[in-house]
């Protein structure tokens, strides 16, 4: 594909085309008309390091004045080999490389990873440890919506909303923090557990901040939902049809800002989310402004699911209790022989995996964002492969972009609501 | 079932733009007041203000290797947080005790103990495989040098860094 736009790219351009015919023209003693240029193509090239493009997603536009007649983006400038990386990396090290995969939701990531997993050694959490990952699933959410939803407003003009959703950010930050010991790169997940039960007074920071948290979404709702500009720029531009959006395989907040009742939480509940009451909510014309309405939505239904974590928690182990493939504990290994020998074995050999493949997806901020495992036996994976929900959602945008203009395309990228770590990992 | 998004159908004043201009002045108005009577405060003035006393317990910092009580360094080189590094930032040359030392019985120490501050990502993992309670993730996040070299942290750099840890499970001496 690049090696055909570079042509095009280095063909003259209608100034030097005009010039030339001029020249022609003098030479050829008569007047050649300018209607003969007007169709004239040009490349333009968006990204990859454009602030509208959230990374380095570099989309070449072809336009035809100020339409675009043709849209390809061109990802892969953040590859680092992530699933080559996982076939040789037992699969608790390969924690902290899901961090960076979806780097807005790290916490959700953790959690879907682990569950991959685990549903390959055929393991399932206790009723405590489910209900900490919930919460860390809706916190990753409300966290990556902010964000989604500031650059969003920001690239269509909208500044303030971004200063206001990242202090709510920062908040959630801290309770990252307080969580997992780390603000952005949390590892928060074990293969069969997490590595640390809540710390004290965390259920209390997080039920504050759900209550001071409403009242701040209700402001950015405030200043954009019934904002004219807003909705001059959002309104019917990029719409994806429900038809379409199945066919492209889009999920998550795109895929039910179209119109489909899809939910990996309702349609396939994992971590007990039957056990909540939340609602998912869906758009109509599917255009940019129903994928934005959808959002603000998901972050009050994840506050609400918050709340009812908060309510019901139960109390008890948060692990799994599996002997031989979880490490024993530090105080025993410590003190006692049979363990240190033990946790030695199972550091450097890894979990004690069957042989066979999982696929596992869950709904994350972004979307459905699988791994699929191929174990042969041991503590490596065959093949990991991640079905990154960024990288088919922007598959969508040769078909939806062409016949917008210029000015919309930031409007459809900010909507779409991708992150490059994921779309390339 | 599924919850559907409806949106908004704009008013008339809303349409011709000015009302709701002061009416989006009036909220940043109200954010800027808050923040100059010091009711919200969302800035950090770093370096001046630091968030150290914020930190949790178990923050994860810069690794540093620790001695017990009696000065002892408590690793013991069994280089399985070499092994299980994912970004491989540990170097580790482990060297024998010699006999004429007080700790002769603990056999094994490292003679180079190098991590890569660089590379390393904070994840934590040597702090989880220890086997020796040696290696902890302290609560220092501005890690700062002026070149490559600077940036390796060496046994004599961990140790300073690390410090004494009392109140550890002492297994190698009578302590416990």
């Amino acid at each position: 594909m690049s090696t055909t736009t570079i042509h095009e790219i280095e063909a003259p351009d209608s100034a030097a085309k005009a010039l030339l015919a001029g020249q022609l023209a003098a030479d050829q003693g008569h007047f050649q008309p300018m209607e003969d240029l007007v169709g004239e193509k040009m490349i333009l090239n968006m990204g990859p390091s454009h602030p509208a493009t959230h990374g380095v997603l570099r989309v070449v536009l072809e336009m035809d004045g100020e339409v675009i007649s043709k849209a390809t983006p061109d990802v892969g400038f953040l590859h680092r080999g992530d699933e080559k990386i996982a076939e040789n990396m037992q699969y608790n090290q390969f924690v902290p490389y899901t961090d960076r995969l979806d780097y807005l939701a790290p916490l959700a990531n953790n959690v879907a990873y682990a569950l991959a997993v685990e549903k390959l050694m055929g393991w399932e959490l206790p009723a405590r440890g489910k209900a900490i990952r919930v919460l860390c699933c809706e916190i990753a959410r409300i966290s990556a919506h902010l964000l989604g939803l500031g650059a969003f407003a920001m690239d269509v003009g909208a500044m303030t909303v971004f200063l206001y959703t990242f202090t709510q950010r920062e908040y959630i930050y801290n309770l990252c923090e307080q969580l997992t010991g780390a603000r952005f790169t949390t590892s928060y997940t074990r293969v069969g557990g997490q590595i640390r039960d809540l710390p004290e007074g965390f259920v209390g920071a997080l039920a504050k901040f759900c209550d001071q948290f409403l009242p701040a979404l209700e402001e950015v709702d405030k200043l954009l939902t019934r904002n004219k500009i807003f909705l001059d720029r959002c309104k019917d531009v990029g719409i994806i049809s429900r038809e379409q959006a199945i066919a492209w395989g889009l999920s998550g907040p795109n895929l039910r800002g179209s119109g489909v009742d899809h939910d990996l939480r309702k349609a396939v509940p994992y971590l007990d989310y039957e056990l909540y009451d939340f609602e998912v909510p869906v758009g109509e014309h599917g255009d940019s402004f129903d994928r934005y309405l959808v959002r603000m939505e998901e972050m009050r239904q994840s506050v609400h699911i918050l709340r009812q974590v908060i309510k019901t928690l139960p109390d008890g182990p948060i692990n799994v209790v599996d002997a031989k493939n979880r490490l024993p504990g530090k105080e025993k290994v410590l003190m006692k022989m049979e363990e240190l020998i033990h946790h030695f074995i199972l550091v450097t050999e890894g979990l004690d995996a069957p042989a066979g493949e999982v696929y596992f997806a869950a709904e994350n901020p972004k979307g459905e964002l699988g791994f699929y495992i191929n174990s042969r036996g041991g503590g490596v994976p065959y093949r990991l492969k991640i079905r990154s929900p960024s990288f088919v959602n922007l598959s969508i945008l040769p078909e939806i972009l062409p016949g917008h203009l210029m000015s919309d395309v930031v409007a459809v990228l900010g909507s779409l609501d991708f992150v490059m770590g994921e779309c390339d990992r | 079932m599924a919850l559907v998004v409806r949106r908004p159908q704009l008013k008339w004043w809303e349409k011709i733009y000015l009302p709701v201009i002061a009416k989006g002045l009036v909220i940043t108005m109200r954010h800027f007041i808050r923040t100059l009577t010091g009711r919200t405060k969302v800035t950090m003035q770093y370096p001046e203000e630091k968030w150290n006393d914020q930190l949790p317990e178990h923050y994860r910092g810069a690794p540093a290797l620790v001695t017990d009580e009696q000065d002892r360094e408590r690793c013991v080189a069994c280089q399985l947080c070499e092994f299980i590094c994912p970004p491989r930032a540990i170097t580790i040359i482990p060297e024998e005790i010699p006999s004429e030392d007080k700790w002769a019985k603990v056999e094994k120490r490292p003679r180079a103990f190098n991590i890569d501050m660089i590379r390393c990502i904070y994840c934590g993992l040597c702090e989880e495989v220890c086997p020796e309670q040696a290696i902890f993730l302290r609560k220092d996040y501005a890690i700062t040098g002026e070149s490559r070299a600077e940036m390796v942290h060496d046994k004599a750099r961990l140790y300073e860094i690390g410090g004494r840890r009392v109140g550890l499970v002492n297994k190698w001496n009578d302590l416990k």
